[in-house]
């Protein structure tokens, strides 16, 4: 096992039926690093996605996180391992405030007692105030802090994405999952958003991220794999995938032989 | 003091009634707040019930071993069929909790022990105001302290997204067990607390409509709160007796109660969120 990579995809097959979606994929996610899975719609990305966090098991293959297999956990123990994701149709909890959002993402780092609990004892309104203090430093590392009591379901989408961001970090993550980080914000949006993203790499955290928008993943990521209908076609630097030929035609289709 | 005492001669069985209703709305609450709709509620009940009052007459156990028994056996039950039904979601669940409750109501039925549809007689009314108010208490604080810690919002969120809340490392299928089982705990604590002052129970206590109602009680009241079961079980509870005059005509406004808090108050009687909202409008006009 080499210490650099953070995620080892290593011949991965899955196939719900005759359907095969996603056949032979590796690719390596080193630590420290910015991602980039890209490809047509419908190419499989959501599904690798879904293998990694233990949504969907693979048909075939292996998933190594930081040297140990992924494979048979289930999704809250992959959680607990170091794995945090986004989801591409939001999914953030709309009936409570933004604080509680975060704050359940802190689940499994709050570890007082049942009588701790009901007793409301020292320990636990310590762990509960350092879970509220924590909660709002990640809110205001996505600018939300002054939203903190308001209810998530009236953020503006954008918002709602930031809130799913600092969500995802509240489980402690060592590699974070972004499904389309971008879709549906505005240019100056987009921009705000890869700052975040590369402060986030500073601050140590690996991101593995799945997106459409070029300018943004070919801007941000470190190195990019392209998927398209279930096979791994190019991977490399964004100068080596923009002039492969083969993602060229993926994306614009052939030339006409005359 | 003695239109106190006539009153409560007349009253008190009522008043204690509230009480257990209030305990079993917030029993059912607890599996709403996770997102579980359970109608097994009444079946926990029932074998609380008969399991305390079976301890008291035939064993002659002190009255709080009884009421622990009578909270314990049904909480047991819930986390033995709990792994296999709770697989199960929305009308499902509903569906197989409604099963499992017949399953209870016929075997008391037809067991010897029980008295079989004759029920039980004679259960020694022990049962005193102080010990419905010191449990009550007791359940609203715990429930208090469980909804504003990791536990209450690892329920909200199990209620919202289940795989949202499975990835952010919550135990989807052990919550929902908890949920269930300490709802049984209570409701089998509001059947022994109910079966030792009532003198009689028989299977017909436990049966389908008694969890419709115990479900109605929860909703009507509203499930955002704690206040709203409990408010919903009293008005429940005591709708019926304030309706006495209209005689045969009593449950049609029962229902048509119901129908028209439903339409107008879909989340309930008692909505702090609405409620507030409608104050602040009234003086927004003002101003």
């Amino acid at each position: 096992m080499s210490a650099a990579n953070l995620l080892s995809i290593r011949h991965v097959g899955k196939h719900f039926g005759g359907l095969h979606v996603l056949q032979d994929v590796s690719f390596e996610v080193p630590a420290g690093s910015i991602y980039g899975l890209i490809g047509p719609n419908g190419a499989g990305k959501t599904t690798v996605f879904n293998l990694i966090t233990g949504l969907l098991t693979p048909s075939a293959g292996s998933i190594d996180f930081q040297g140990a297999s992924l494979i048979g956990q289930q999704a809250h123990e992959i959680t607990h391992r170091g794995i945090a994701r986004t989801f591409q149709n939001i999914r953030i909890f709309k009936e409570m405030d933004l604080l509680e959002n975060v704050m359940v993402g802190m689940h499994e780092h709050l570890n007082y007692g049942p009588l701790a609990l009901l007793l409301n004892s020292g320990a636990c309104r310590a762990a509960e105030k350092r879970a509220r203090e924590r909660a709002l430093e990640l809110l205001s590392w996505v600018g939300l802090d002054h939203k903190a009591d308001m209810l998530a379901d009236n953020l503006s989408y954008g918002d709602q994405r930031k809130l799913e961001f600092a969500r995802a970090l509240a489980t402690e993550p060592k590699l974070l999952l972004l499904d389309e980080p971008v879709a549906g914000m505005n240019p100056s949006e987009k921009t705000i958003l890869m700052e975040e993203i590369n402060n986030i790499r500073n601050r140590g955290y690996g991101v593995f991220m799945i997106e459409h928008d070029m300018r943004f993943v070919m801007g941000l990521c470190d190195r990019i794999a392209v998927l398209n209908f279930g096979r791994i076609i190019a991977e490399g630097t964004p100068d080596e995938v923009r002039n492969n030929p083969e993602v060229i035609e993926a994306y614009l289709g052939k030339e006409d032989a005359a | 003091m003695e239109w106190f005492n006539d009153f409560w001669s007349t009253y008190s069985t009522l008043v204690f009634t509230v009480g257990v209703h209030a305990l079993l709305a917030l029993s059912i609450w607890l599996t709403l707040s996770c997102g579980l709709l359970s109608l097994a509620n009444a079946a926990f009940m029932g074998i609380g019930a008969y399991v305390a009052a079976l301890l008291t007459v035939n064993l002659e156990w002190s009255f709080p071993a009884v009421l622990l028994a009578g909270a314990v056996t049904p909480a047991l039950v819930a986390l033995l069929i709990g792994a296999p039904v709770l697989r199960l979601s929305g009308v499902y669940l509903a569906m197989a909790t409604l099963a499992f409750g017949e399953v209870v109501r016929i075997t008391i039925l037809n067991l010897e022990i029980t008295g079989g549809p004759e029920g039980l007689n004679g259960i020694p009314l022990v049962t005193e105001g102080w010990h419905i108010v010191l449990i009550l208490a007791v359940t609203i604080y715990s429930l208090a302290r469980l909804r504003r810690s990791k536990v209450g919002r690892a329920f909200e969120a199990i209620k919202e997204d289940e795989i949202a809340a499975r990835l952010m490392g919550i135990n989807v299928d052990r919550y929902k067990l908890l949920a269930f089982t300490l709802g049984a705990f209570i409701a089998g604590l509001a059947g022994a607390l109910n079966a030792h002052f009532t003198f009689f129970i028989s299977p017909r206590e436990y049966g389908f409509e008694n969890a419709v109602d115990i479900l109605t009680m929860a909703v009507l009241g509203g499930t955002t709160t704690l206040i709203g079961p409990m408010l919903g079980g009293s008005i429940l509870t005591l709708l019926p007796e304030l309706l006495r005059s209209l005689h045969d005509f009593r449950s049609l406004v029962n229902g048509a109660v119901l129908i028209l808090v439903v339409l107008f108050l879909p989340k309930g009687i008692w909505e702090p969120r609405r409620i507030r909202a409608f104050f602040s409008r009234n003086k927004g006009d003002q101003a």
